[in-house]
């Protein structure tokens, strides 16, 4: 046999950070795209969609898609579905309610916490179900759906309405931080972003294995804080009624942050995360390796149950109170749209927590723009079908431009 | 991870790293092996042909743990050893690449190549020491067309697919590596890359294990031949004392023909 064909030329460096730029790249295009048709559209049908005042709005509203989409993420990953994570917040955003009413007095932490704790626990209970039953998710949480509702509607009792009057958790979605202590935050993020940077790409060059080049380290780091210094400006522009000053930026942009830092390292750093990727993409291969499949799962399921408890809570405090009209069914499939708009696929395998940020910008943008141009419910519902069905058609042309070269 | 001037070539003495004697299988009614004779020396590679149904998969099978003999010792570097699982079997040092090759498509070369024995510093997964091990691993197999270890596995193709599921096998302190049909499904140049591939883990030192229905392959590479038919290997020995023919006669009719 030849043995040149075979050991032709020796191994030289690959060329490989431009091709990961280029495949991460795509991923992200579509929604860049998609927010600036989006962008344009509503501004043009309705000039207040871009101001300040609406931006920051705007964010706020997507930070509840942002965060139980997080949690979505983690599911889909899996090649499974979560379509109880609408009504699992809904009982986040009550059980905190609930226990700060001046009849209860809890404090605002301890309430969080209750809350949090019974999200996980739905979210263990129903993924036990899925993984150790084998029940497939979608039955299972098509249930939570419907079985969460009841359960709210229940807690909430005849009135149907009940205030939050803690201020601290009144504060998380409509307070904000002074302009100066904001900018330090975005200066502190992003000069931690920069040093990861170069440390982490600087420790690959002098080890001798590809790296991507320095100037490429540069941009990255630049566009974070072109990203930053824009969301400032924004945010700390004043965006008040009349003699009334308002400006700042609102506390869920930090916490949807540190969220997704949070995920993103569990997902990217650890061996659970590793492994939540490795059973999208082929159990079969995982449960080989020696894998525990089922407890992989079950954890997945439980961390995606209690981030959407945590987009409950912030969901509650944006009204300042829960209510029966509270639509997790809507919401969830807001939430699914957002990471697969992101670039999430649902097909288990391919996402990211960042995935559900980026798609959260979009349906929310989406969302706002119709209820400022006061569409009817019967629009917005047929809209919202049109956006959830092009963000499949997006993962199934990626997925499908994506296949093995030459199998 | 692996020295490979650590292992041991050659066989000890005349005893083979693995020898089955008469191991016999049966599914309810059904004989899948009739008592099976069988060496597997290390430095070599043996190919194990027969036709479907003749009991090559139920062999393996017997060897990797997946399956428990019925009957039959199996004696691994001298000793009888019985494997209850893969997990055992792979403790052995017994490491069998399947013909779906267990990749996921979305992990890249190195994830692949560590899924479910990652390295890791401080509770960490380690990246860069585990894409040092396995670019040193490829670099041993002289393993040179995958362009870059961070490529997922989805953009390779069919042989660079093949030779990554081969380094992720001999990546483990393994002394045998068992391949079910490694060219089935692959064009001819990358069959090449991998017979290429076969030959450089039996110079390393390891007992290759390499099952076929293509005879060209089999003469190709294979140092030693066993024939099975209807679950009993008919006919054993060094590739010198058999040709084409003769084994096509052998996996037929079990008999070699006169010639």
């Amino acid at each position: 046999m030849s043995e040149a064909e075979v050991n032709g030329a020796p191994a030289e460096p690959a060329p490989a950070p431009r091709q990961r730029l280029r495949l991460d790249g795509a991923g992200v295009l579509p929604v860049i795209l998609g927010t600036i048709a989006i962008a344009v559209i509503f501004q043009s049908l309705n000039d207040r969609f871009l101001s300040t005042g609406n931006l920051v709005n705007l964010l706020v509203q997507a930070s509840v898609f942002m965060l139980i989409g997080m949690g979505q993420v983690f599911v889909l990953l899996l090649g499974e579905i979560d379509l109880s994570l609408g009504f699992v917040a809904g009982i986040a955003g009550v059980v905190v309610t609930e226990l700060v009413q001046p009849a209860v007095r809890w404090p605002w932490w301890a309430a969080i916490l209750a809350a949090l704790a019974v999200t996980a626990a739905i979210g263990f209970f129903q993924g036990t179900l899925v993984t150790r039953l084998r029940l497939p998710s979608f039955v299972v949480t098509l249930a939570g759906l419907l079985g969460w509702q009841g359960v709210m509607i229940i807690l909430l009792g005849a009135g149907g309405t009940i205030p939050i009057p803690d201020r601290t958790i009144n504060a998380i979605a409509n307070g904000t931080l002074a302009p100066r202590a904001g900018w330090l935050l975005t200066a502190l993020v992003v000069a931690l972003f920069a040093l990861f940077t170069f440390r982490a790409d600087g420790r690959r060059r002098r080890s001798g294995l590809a790296a991507p080049p320095l100037a490429f380290s540069w941009l990255k780091v630049g566009a974070a804080a072109a990203a930053g210094v824009a969301l400032m400006l924004v945010t700390n522009a004043d965006r008040g009624v009349g003699a009334f000053q308002l400006r700042g930026m609102p506390y869920v942009i930090p916490l949807v942050f540190g969220v997704l830092v949070l995920w993103s390292f569990v997902l990217g750093r650890t061996r659970f995360g590793r492994y939540v990727y490795a059973i999208g993409g082929n159990a079969e291969a995982a449960r080989r390796a020696g894998i525990a499949l089922a407890r992989v799962r079950t954890l997945a399921f439980t961390l995606a149950a209690l981030t959407a408890g945590i987009g409950g809570i912030v969901y509650a405090s944006r009204l300042r109170s829960m209510s029966t009209s509270f639509d997790g069914g809507t919401i969830v499939l807001y939430v699914v749209a957002s990471a697969v708009i992101g670039g999430t696929s649902l097909f288990g395998g391919r996402g990211h927590p960042l995935h559900a940020v980026l798609g959260g910008v979009v349906i929310a943008a989406i969302v706002n723009g119709m209820a400022l141009l006061g569409l009817s419910a019967a629009i917005q519902l047929i809209a919202t079908a049109v956006v959830l069905l092009t963000s499949i058609l997006v993962d199934v042309v990626v997925r499908r431009r994506g296949a093995p070269a030459g199998a | 991870m692996t020295s490979q001037a650590a292992r041991t070539g050659g066989s000890v003495g005349a005893e083979p790293l693995l020898r089955l004697v008469d191991v016999r299988k049966e599914f309810g009614a059904v004989r899948a092996l009739r008592g099976v004779n069988l060496s597997v020396p290390s430095g070599q590679v043996t190919a194990l042909v027969g036709d479907n149904g003749a009991g090559k998969s139920v062999t393996v099978k017997v060897i990797a743990g997946t399956y428990q003999p019925d009957h039959g010792t199996m004696l691994w570097e001298g000793r009888e050893v019985r494997p209850r699982n893969p997990r055992e079997a792979a403790q052995l040092g017994i490491e069998v690449v399947y013909q779906d090759l267990a990749l996921c498509d979305n992990l890249d070369v190195v994830q692949n190549m560590f899924l479910g024995r990652e390295v890791l510093r401080g509770g960490l997964l380690a990246e860069d020491e585990m894409e040092r091990t396995a670019m040193a691993t490829l670099a041993d197999l002289r393993v040179t067309t995958v362009q870059s270890v961070r490529l997922p596995v989805a953009a390779l193709s069919g042989g660079q697919r093949q030779s990554v599921a081969v380094a992720k096998a001999v990546m483990w302190n393994s002394k045998l590596v068992i391949l079910d049909e490694p060219t089935a499904a692959l064009g001819v140049a990358q069959t090449r890359q991998v017979l290429a591939l076969v030959t450089r883990l039996a110079e390393q030192g390891l007992a290759v294990l390499m099952i076929s229905h293509n005879l060209v392959d089999v003469f190709e590479v294979a140092d030693r031949i066993a024939v099975m038919r209807l679950g009993e290997v008919v006919a054993e020995g060094p590739k010198a004392e058999l040709d084409v023919q003769q084994v096509v006669e052998l996996m037929t009719t079990g008999r070699r023909g006169a010639a």
